[in-house]
């Protein structure tokens, strides 16, 4: 095992956004935990930088949409070994990259891939590494705070790294806020890992791609939320035609992707599924558990329909609509449709 | 074919809504609410099982937790996992993430050898999910989460993990860590012979110095990141109720909607 080495922690500077690439582009994750490097950056002060690290192949071609949204150096680690994911290649790769140039924090989006290369890399790194933040603080002490989640959402807690760097996070989509687009070049440095002594104990085989054909649910400005109370799939294809007559998408609650109504596990909102920002939420037969309505705080408008007036959701709701869903629902359809 | 499974014991997550912070001494208050073994963990003693069944071997869990949790393994064992042991002291409480890991690891090392160790991909209650890669990452074992099909053969795992877009099919060397989601399998229930059997089954619990540690990766005063102040979030709104008939509702609806910018 690892002996643990004394560490200077004055000697760790700067943020450092993991930039995750997808379908040829920087995922809109990134782009966000960029924003709020920036953020913390500026609150901070002392020269505090924002940098951005692409691991993979030709990877500069991605470094300028990375400044634009706020990084000022972007180190690209190139290695012919870094094709698709692997969670030893690709956590040794940035392991040794924050080795070298010793950031002070490292973000990384929690997306599958994420969440799983952010704790191989702290445990590689000795340091500590706080899940699925839903907010980062700066104390009056320049100290930096993640705020996380438990039970569900019911309880947030601060969490501080006091004697380790970097001090890691990982934050879900829809939580941290993009700059505005700046017209920006900054730095890019090369970055050269030594993957030899991975080996190949993993091996990809394939990658599967399934399209849904809609917009991911964290684009979409209007959802349509159903839980349980929806009854039956024959019944959720009243809150697809909605979401469809609309513009929108459908997102749902965990016992209404369990019971197989719903487009998938990828549209489930809430503390284990997405954080979701839209417009306008409707939502219908949802009692409103902590676990859903962490979801859908930073909905603009949010428009509840349950029969239970005592429902929780109703406090996290702008409009309540103590109704059978399926009156509403189909009054909604008949008027959407005239 | 020997197996570890890490199976964490949480408050019951059908009652998290009852969870609540006393506003005087700001401490959480979740009294009452019975303590069960995490879903996900459930699913990995199941793909544990069913590896076992079909290859021989041994299912053993392993649980951090205080010593009223020998409940829970005790159901682990009548689920048919073949030994518990359950790691409790003084010494490792207030771990965090790495340092759990590095604990249930150093277990792991002097109970084994095992081909496989398996966890949930994350609890329900701290939801963290980094348990599993960080086990790996100290077993010095090959390690992929987000598991929903695995096939074992020829001593290497073919093992599905869930992306954002689909999935990627990978092949593992053995010995091998997995962190797995629901969709990989449906967890077998206890029956009364189970429970039975449960009580003649080895259990053992583990104190500090019972297996070889670093106390520099031991409890609180060993874990990288450190507790602050609890609170509970602010989601609540100034709620308006609707009210006629359904037709009235739905045009006040579309109104809103209008008003959003979302329908013109």
């Amino acid at each position: 095992m690892i002996v643990m080495k004394e560490m200077n922690i004055s000697d760790y500077k700067h943020i450092l956004v993991y930039a995750e690439i997808k379908d040829d582009k920087v995922i809109g994750t990134s782009l966000e935990l960029l924003g709020e490097a920036t953020r913390l950056a500026t609150a901070l002060g002392n020269n505090t930088e924002v940098w951005a690290a692409l691991l993979g192949n030709d990877q500069e071609k991605y470094a300028t949409e990375l400044f634009r949204f706020g990084a000022q150096k972007v180190v690209v680690c190139n290695h012919t070994s870094l094709n698709v994911y692997r969670s030893d290649l690709f956590g040794e790769a940035l392991t040794q990259l924050i080795r070298k140039y010793k950031h002070e924090t490292v973000l990384v989006g929690a997306t599958y891939a994420g969440s799983e290369l952010a704790p191989t890399v702290a445990a590689k790194l000795k340091t500590g590494l706080a899940a699925h933040c839903n907010e980062l603080k700066i104390d009056e002490n320049k100290k930096f705070i993640q705020v996380v989640p438990a039970f569900g959402g019911k309880v947030l807690g601060d969490i501080l790294t006091p004697n380790h760097r970097p001090q890691m996070a990982t934050i879900k989509s829809g939580i941290m806020q993009k700059i505005e687009p700046i017209d920006f070049i900054g730095v890019v440095e090369h970055f050269e890992c030594d993957l030899s002594s991975v080996g190949n104990k993993i091996e990809v085989l394939a990658v599967h791609k399934e399209s849904t054909g809609r917009k991911p649910l964290n684009e979409s400005d209007i959802i349509i939320g159903g839980g349980f109370g929806i009854g039956s799939k024959e019944k959720w294809a009243q809150l697809e035609e909605i979401a469809s007559l609309l513009g929108g998408a459908t997102g749902c609650t965990r016992p209404a992707l369990d019971e197989g109504w719903t487009q998938g596990e990828h549209t489930m909102i809430g503390t284990s599924g997405v954080a979701v920002k839209p417009k306008v939420y409707i939502n219908f037969g949802i009692s409103g558990a902590a676990h859903h309505t962490c979801g859908i705080k930073d909905a603009g408008l949010i428009i509840s329909v349950n029969k239970d007036t005592c429902a929780p959701i109703f406090d996290a709701s702008d409009f309540k609509i103590v109704s059978d869903w399926e009156k509403i629902a189909s009054a909604l359809i008949e008027k959407l449709n005239s | 074919m020997n197996i570890a499974v890490c199976v964490k014991a949480v408050p019951d997550s059908k009652y998290y809504d009852k969870i609540s912070i006393d506003p005087a001494t700001r401490m959480m208050v979740r009294e009452g609410i019975p303590t069960v073994i995490s879903d996900l963990d459930k699913h990995a003693l199941e793909a544990a099982l069913a590896l076992r069944d079909k290859n021989q071997g041994k299912v053993s869990v392993f649980t951090m937790a205080p010593e009223s949790a020998l409940d829970n393994i005790l159901e682990a064992l009548a689920m048919g996992a073949d030994e518990g042991f359950l790691l409790s002291d003084r010494a490792f409480a207030g771990a965090d993430t790495l340092v759990t890991s590095y604990t249930l690891a150093a277990a792991i090392q002097a109970k084994g050898p095992f081909d496989i160790v398996i966890t949930g991909n994350e609890s329900d209650d701290g939801s963290t999910g980094q348990v599993s890669a960080q086990l790996g990452e100290w077993l010095c074992f090959p390690h992929i989460m987000n598991i929903s099909a695995l096939v074992y053969s020829e001593n290497a795992l073919n093992v599905t993990a869930l992306s954002e877009d689909g999935s990627i099919d990978y092949k593992m060397a053995l010995p091998a860590v997995l962190g797995v989601t629901r969709k990989l399998n449906k967890p077998r229930l206890t029956n009364i012979m189970g429970m039975l059997k449960a009580k003649s089954k080895p259990l053992t619990v583990l104190h500090y110095g019972d297996f070889p540690t670093d106390d520099n990766y031991l409890g609180l005063k060993g874990s990288p990141t450190q507790p602050g102040a609890i609170y509970a979030p602010k989601m609540s709104r100034k709620t308006v109720e609707l009210t006629g008939t359904p037709e009235e509702i739905a045009d006040r609806i579309v109104q809103e909607l209008c008003k959003a910018g979302v329908r013109h």
